[in-house]
């Protein structure tokens, strides 16, 4: 029992991660709270449904199911970072030099903008993902692991190691972190600070939509409102790890999920949303920075 | 090589500076001295673009640059070392010099290594952890990696022990030396005075005083306002 919630928990954890880095790289440049980052993650969902309707009408995945479920998600990648890129040109670059609670307003203006967008154009009611991976896993003793929880894990662990990489090793992952640091100074080094905005938007949407559509691979049902939840839970695990680290989305998010669901069994079921949220409060209390948060807020 | 003609900067409300005129010369070190507040920062970061000017023009090596973005103001081959050296706190020492050769997409380390050793033995170490000498002499490095033209130093001395003083002060006349034309910022008008083939002397974001290096030390006016005799 105690075994079998680890599995479900680290599933649903590796999902919080993957949306908490796009929260906490935002953060990290823009000292911005996307609040439209969980909306994003939905869209992936919903673009999902739409690619895989698509391949399923065209005969491709009754051909060759892969391709076809690759191709969705390189798409819904391409076109979640297109909107990730869009609704930073839109609703936060205007106001970068405006005081800080525009821009947060202005999220939380496309966030609402894009759920009711969703509910136009697909309906309020749940969509049904297809579920083409069953419940066909493997038994390990007591303790049952589906295909797709295996999936859900490592491709999360592969994405967030690639992405320290990136941020580690790169040009671009440095400069990144240069911006991050001192705007003024990036500039003055040459870096195009626009560009590595955009950038940032554009890598954070696509982790949200790989999550989005694992998500709805996993429990087979969509509905517009799902960011919402999401976003707020993965904000949770990015403060919860200490926002502005990748280190810390990734075990924030895996430890927020593993407390969901060893709560969910143990205390009970009911609260399963409300522990997020207890998390949140402790840490606000107790240790602000996050567990791998810097020690203390710098601009020295 | 670089011309600003009647420049007018607002820093928020504030004209910081008020019509300015300058003129640096190829393989020169020009100096801009004055006190706090006086519009020297301002000059330099309108240079740089971080700042946009009212009105004016800036020319450099024939080209209009007033009003480009930052970014490619450092293609042009004009580099700033900054006030407070702004080191990037969380990148390595490695990492800084490599973010200053970002427009370049060689990075060079051997010759920063060759005039700061002290950078080679530390380059793994966090760019925080420096003293401020060798934050300063890592500023300067990382400033040279996009191998300027034109070099813009903000108050190099500021803070630092004089016997560190002196030895930055000797590294820039070994830059200018190599090819390197250089923009100095100071307060310290005798050391820089010294130094330089020009000053110009700002007070309240106009130029009230310019000339040769050596005149202006012997200058009466600016012996008493600013050389403290």
């Amino acid at each position: 029992m105690f075994l079998q919630q680890l599995i479900n928990g680290l599933t649903l954890g590796s999902v919080y991660a993957l949306i908490a880095l796009g929260y906490s790289m935002v953060y990290g440049i823009l000292e911005l709270i996307n609040f439209a980052h969980g909306e994003i993650y939905m869209l992936g969902a919903y673009l999902g449904i739409i690619f895989l309707a698509f391949f399923t009408a065209v005969g491709l995945t009754a051909h060759n199911l892969p391709l076809a479920l690759m191709l969705t998600f390189v798409l819904s990648i391409i076109f979640c970072s297109s909107y990730g890129f869009t609704i930073e040109k839109i609703a936060y670059k205007p106001l970068r030099n405006a005081p800080r609670l525009s821009p947060l307003i202005s999220a939380i203006g496309v966030s609402i903008f894009l759920q009711n967008y969703v509910m136009l154009t697909q309906g309020a009611t749940d969509k049904v993902f297809p579920a083409f991976f069953g419940v066909a896993g493997f038994q390990f003793m007591s303790v049952r692991m589906t295909y797709l929880q295996l999936f859900i894990i490592l491709s999360s662990a592969v994405l967030t190691i690639a992405l320290r990489l990136f941020v580690r090793k790169t040009r671009m992952g440095k400069a990144m972190r240069a911006v991050a640091q001192d705007k003024t100074m990036a500039s003055l080094v040459g870096i195009n600070i626009d560009t590595i905005i955009s950038l940032t938007f554009i890598i954070g949407s696509g982790l949200a939509a790989v999550a989005g559509l694992m998500v709805a691979m996993y429990y087979g049902l969509v509905n517009y409102s799902i960011g919402y939840v999401a976003g707020i839970k993965a904000f949770t695990a990015a403060v919860l790890g200490g926002i502005g680290s990748i280190r810390g989305a990734m075990f924030g998010g895996l430890l927020l999920g593993l407390v969901e669901s060893l709560g969910g069994s143990y205390i009970s079921g009911e609260y399963k949303d409300a522990y997020a949220f207890v998390i949140l409060i402790i840490i606000l209390l107790v240790k602000p920075g996050g567990l791998f948060g810097k020690a203390d807020l710098e601009k020295v | 090589m670089l011309k600003l003609n009647g420049i007018h900067t607002f820093y928020g409300p504030i004209e910081a500076l008020r019509g300015i005129n300058i003129e640096v010369k190829q393989g020169e070190i020009v100096s801009l001295i004055g006190n706090n507040g006086a519009g020297k920062s301002t000059t330099l970061m309108t240079i740089s673009g971080i700042l946009k000017p009212q009105a004016g023009d800036i020319v450099f090596e024939g080209e209009g640059i007033g009003g480009m973005p930052p970014h490619r103001i450092v293609e042009m081959g004009i580099s700033q070392v900054p006030e407070g050296r702004r080191i990037f706190p969380r990148l390595t020492i490695k990492e800084n010099l490599e973010m200053g050769a970002y427009t370049k997409f060689k990075v060079q380390l051997d010759k920063i290594f060759e005039l700061f050793p002290v950078l080679k033995e530390r380059q793994k170490q966090l760019g925080g952890t420096l003293s401020g000498g060798e934050q300063q002499m890592l500023a300067i490095g990382r400033a040279l990696m996009s191998n300027p033209k034109l070099l813009l130093l903000d108050e190099p001395s500021l803070g630092l022990a004089p016997i560190i003083v002196s030895k930055i002060f000797r590294t820039i006349k070994d830059i200018n030396r190599e090819g390197v034309t250089v923009l100095l910022v100071e307060q310290n008008a005798r050391a820089a005075l010294k130094l330089s083939n020009k000053g110009y002397v700002l007070e309240t974001g106009k130029i009230v005083l310019e000339g040769k290096g050596e005149y202006l030390l012997i200058n009466e006016q600016l012996k008493k306002a600013y050389l403290g005799e």
